[in-house]
């Protein structure tokens, strides 16, 4: 599989390392000359210097034949036009984007980028997982499902505490799907299985009804 | 007409003031407020701060209501961005943007973006002179 990465800092240089290491045929693209150095002295040749948005660029590195495009520069237009002129002109079958906008997930989608990363949620929902206000946290997003899945962390003083999950009103097309208790077992909750203090819930959700099912298990 | 110039640079200050001109109703956003002084001392349109990539700063600019969007900041990349939130996500009826680099402009303008090259204007206009 040949990939190529448009964007040589932190995040191109490490997915060029872990892309190597699995056997894929990789080349980065990269306008800092200083940068290319650094990246073709620690991995061999594998960057070229150049603008990815750039049609000839993409030509010279035989883009028409590569299986995917990752655009993983700073800039969420660049990440942008890379990926359309790679699907536009190139017909790379699959392209992914970073961006920093977490706003821009849905325009993206919507300009027809396959995938995007959103670099500055992922750092949110892990700081936010390890904050108490924040009972509810996201994941994973099942692309194509509508579904995602979330955990749950029951405070002490939720209504659910005490409950099994029968006598919950879940919301339509919640279901939970692993309980762990704080003796840190994880167990496949049934209908008869009580909700504890402190218990962790990890649940498959449609993102519309996230709010309820957190009332649900976490309100007081 | 209402439009929206995202860039005020010169050829986006001088746009702005032509259009105010003629009685349009003109918003013109930059970045940098530093920009605004090549804004014409008549002119009576809004300026206003703020990245045209950002949604909220589009709506602010009263994207949802313009007839006309225009893209000129300094980055092709920027332009061609803005102008595909302002066409496929704002639903704007004239979009126009300024990309610099020939390719990019020729593979936009064929997905259905109104382009233009001031590379290719120009070098054709300095061929005409120095031909005739």
């Amino acid at each position: 599989m040949y990939i190529i990465i448009i964007g040589g800092g932190r995040v191109g240089y490490y997915l060029t390392k872990a892309l190597l290491s699995e056997g894929y045929e990789v080349v980065i693209i990269e306008k800092d000359a200083s940068v290319c150095k650094i990246i073709n002295d620690e991995l061999g040749g594998v960057c070229i210097r150049g603008d990815g948005c750039e049609a000839v660029t993409l030509a010279e590195q035989g883009t028409s034949r590569a299986d995917m495009l990752i655009a993983v520069t700073g800039d969420d237009e660049d990440n942008l036009v890379a990926c359309q002129v790679a699907k536009y002109r190139f017909n790379v079958a699959r392209t992914i984007a970073r961006i920093r906008n977490p706003q821009n997930e849905i325009v993206f989608r919507k300009l027809g980028i396959d995938i995007t990363v959103d670099s500055t949620n992922v750092i949110l929902e892990h700081i936010k997982g390890e904050l108490p206000t924040y009972p509810l946290t996201h994941l994973k997003a099942l692309r194509e499902t509508g579904l995602e899945i979330v955990e749950v962390r029951i405070p002490p003083d939720s209504k659910a505490v005490g409950k099994k999950i029968k006598e919950l009103s879940l919301p339509e097309g919640s279901k939970l799907s692993l309980i762990i208790h704080k003796s840190q077992k994880p167990h496949l909750p049934s209908a008869d299985t009580t909700i504890r203090d402190g218990d962790r819930i990890i649940a498959v959700t449609a993102p519309e009804q996230e709010e309820a099912l957190r009332t649900v298990l976490s309100g007081t | 007409m209402k439009a929206v110039i995202m860039g005020c640079g010169r050829v986006g200050a001088r746009l702005a003031g032509l259009l105010d001109a003629d009685g349009h109703s003109v918003t013109i956003l930059d970045t940098d407020t530093y920009s605004f002084r090549r804004l014409p001392p008549t002119f009576k349109g809004n300026a206003l701060i703020g990245n045209g990539l950002d949604q909220e700063v589009l709506k602010r600019s009263g994207i949802e209501e313009a007839d006309a969007f225009v893209a000129t900041t300094q980055g092709d990349n920027r332009n061609i961005m803005a102008a595909q939130i302002a066409k496929n996500i704002f639903n704007v009826p004239k979009v126009v943007s300024r990309i610099y680099d020939p390719l990019r402009q020729e593979l936009y303008s064929t997905m259905g973006l109104e382009t233009i090259s001031p590379t290719t204007i120009f070098a054709q206009i300095l061929r005409e002179k120095l031909e005739s």
